[in-house]
């Protein structure tokens, strides 16, 4: 049976007091900290009432998934262990979410791509688990450093994709990340995407809220689709799934489903809005030039803007930071009056450009770039050269420096 | 020169500790109550490849990272990113800035004299130190090399003070710390070096200090001046 009464002001078993999270998130006290990414994510776990946390080693997640079972060694953590591969740890995910826990997996990369045929099964089964993604590099040649490429496979997988510019975003956005995908009206997993290294192994100041507050648990009774029940499996589904009928009701019911999951993703916009005090953030979004950007090439084109600046050039930004649901409309509000847009990425296809270009009115106002991809960094010199550039500007020579 | 942010890259080897030397030295801007910012930069963990750290000092919000293209400062933790080119840009000081800093662990010259040449047509002071005989001789161990990069990078530029590196020296070794496995063993390995905790401290802090009273000394003989602070209020 469903509990009937409030946890809320209780203690867990660690003497954490199960908080309001909207309370928790914006009025408890918050501590300065000098951390590492991977620390912040262990933070915001021991804060996030996780029943079950399943971990595989790959760079650049491979710390955060070692701190989180120093978390499960301090009793915080339901459940830990490891799976064989990162196919196998999200089909345990489903397993654990299937069964009604609130579930936490970190990826990257290569691991990301193997799990892939995961993501929409736990979409499609209206699992909130979260997954944290430090995207790196994917293709061959093998690198370990920071592409997002990976990004862009997941955004038609149905689940609610995010990106987090800092650590700071991090830490908050786990913990409201939960809200967001718990709610009836969603019930859908969220990729919580970050740069890797350039978040995970930096260290910077974060704010935290206080070690002894906790999120108030998981309920699974909130499910708008029966919790699996183990020991009595919904027959008609397992034995006779619809793949077995080659008919009218099968394909309708597929074909509604997918509908559903979509509009479920949309139903989340609301609740995203909310949490992440909307989907987008603008800085001087009147300017001439705009720099359009999610994730860490936010925070080089945050440089840039300072770079001009110093020259007397006004630029604007503007952070998208939801990706699912997409903030189109935001996004069109945001640009309308700007002649000139850049999309810096961190990816060889632009994805984000191009989902720019076909929100927007004008879209020869895009310019998708700069790239940079492989692991390479974007110094923000190189945001402010391509700026200059496509205004007919001087700038100067960025290879022969100092060689 | 008074700069609002001073951007110093670490080339070093893998197990050198270039990784923990700016994450120490950013810790330790932090405690002075500056802004910073570290990360690491390499390929698979191995010992002896290249590995790169970088971190960032201000006197504003930081927001940039990854790979630093433009330092101020280059530090190089083994001849062999010189002598046998590991390093992520060729030359080990591409891009460096007008008026920068580079700080080489080597007990000889390694430079040619064209690089010699460049550096000095680019307004950079060049400082050798012989980091690891510093660290054999105060610590009794090579593996306190990356004190002695802190202490020299500290005493020429003041961008942090010894009282705060003291404080992240603790902070970083004095309690439980866990990274990946390579780290953890490397963070064993040091351990077991020293009889006893406390001596692994001292150690290490004497050999950053000699570094840094090299570097203050050798700055000010040099009128070396590469400051972080507010270059309106200098002014």
């Amino acid at each position: 049976m469903a509990e009937n009464k409030s946890v809320i002001g209780t203690k867990n078993k660690k003497g954490q007091t199960y908080t309001d999270t909207w309370q928790l998130m914006n009025e408890a006290p918050r501590t300065p900290s000098f951390y590492t990414g991977s620390e912040v994510i262990k933070e915001a776990l021991r804060r996030a009432s996780c029943d079950v946390m399943i971990a595989y080693p790959i760079t650049p997640q491979s710390e955060a998934a070692a701190l989180i079972g120093e978390l499960f060694a301090e009793g915080y953590i339901g459940d830990y262990f490891r799976g064989e591969s990162e196919f196998a740890v999200m089909s345990q995910c489903a397993g654990a979410a299937f069964g009604g826990a609130r579930v936490f997996t970190t990826t990257a990369g290569p691991g990301t791509m193997r799990a892939m045929e995961n993501f929409p099964m736990w979409a499609g089964a209206r699992l909130p688990i979260q997954m944290i993604v430090t995207c790196r590099g994917i293709n061959s040649p093998l690198s370990i450093q920071p592409d997002t490429l990976e990004i862009a496979y997941l955004l038609n997988t149905g689940m609610l994709v995010w990106h987090a510019e800092t650590a700071q975003d991090f830490f908050d956005w786990i913990l409201k990340g939960y809200m967001v995908s718990e709610e009836p009206d969603v019930h859908l997993p969220l990729a919580l995407c970050c740069d890797g290294f350039f978040v995970t192994h930096t260290k910077d100041v974060v704010n935290l809220t206080p070690a002894d507050m906790c999120l108030p648990p998981y309920d699974p009774y909130r499910s708008p689709v029966p919790c699996m029940d183990m020991e009595c499996p919904p027959v008609r589904m397992m034995r006779d799934p619809f793949i077995m009928k080659s008919n009218y009701i099968s394909y309708a019911t597929h074909a509604s489903w997918q509908q559903e999951v979509w509009a479920a993703v949309e139903r989340s916009r609301k609740h995203t809005i909310k949490w992440l005090n909307g989907l987008i953030e603008t800085e001087n979004a009147d300017a001439d030039v705009l720099i359009v950007a999610s994730g860490t090439a936010v925070s080089q084109g945050r440089e840039a803007i300072r770079l001009l600046e110093d020259e007397g050039m006004r630029v604007g930004l503007v952070k998208v930071k939801a990706l699912r649901p997409w903030p189109g409309e935001e996004i069109r509000e945001a640009t309308k009056n700007a002649k000139h847009i850049f999309v810096p990425e961190f990816n060889v296809t632009g994805w984000l450009a191009k989902e720019i270009k076909a929100s927007i009115p004008n879209s020869e106002r895009v310019h998708a770039g700069p790239r940079v991809c492989g692991g390479m960094t974007m110094p923000p010199e190189i945001i402010v050269q391509e700026i200059k550039t496509a205004l007919g500007m001087k700038s100067m020579s960025l290879a022969g420096r100092g060689s | 020169m008074i700069k609002k942010r001073l951007n110093i890259r670490m080339s070093g080897l893998g197990g050198q500790g270039a990784v923990t030397a700016a994450h120490v030295m950013a810790m330790a801007a932090n405690k002075d109550g500056k802004f910073s910012i570290s990360n690491p930069f390499f390929g698979a963990e191995k010992r002896m490849a290249p590995a790169e750290s970088y971190c960032r000092i201000g006197i504003e919000r930081i927001y940039d990272r990854g790979e630093l293209v433009f330092p101020d400062v280059i530090e190089v933790f083994h001849p062999q990113v010189i002598t046998m080119g590991k390093s992520y840009t060729m030359p080990f000081y591409s891009g460096i800035k007008e008026g920068g800093v580079v700080i080489i662990n080597s007990d000889m010259p390694l430079l040619s004299d064209e690089d010699v040449q460049r550096l000095k047509d680019l307004h950079v002071a060049l400082f050798y130190i012989a980091g690891t005989e510093i660290a054999l001789e105060i610590a009794g161990t090579e593996l306190s090399t990356n004190m002695t990069m802190i202490g020299s990078v500290a005493g020429i530029t003041q961008c942090v003070s010894m009282d705060a590196l003291d404080q992240a020296l603790q902070e970083r070794f004095g309690k439980k710390f866990v990274a990946s496995g390579g780290t953890a063993s490397l963070d064993e390995a040091i351990k077991k070096k020293f009889a006893k905790k406390e001596m692994l401290l001292a150690k290490n802090l004497a050999t950053m200090k000699r570094a840094y009273e090299l570097g203050v000394e050798w700055a000010e003989k040099n009128h070396v001046e590469l400051r972080v602070g507010n270059p309106a209020v200098a002014a």
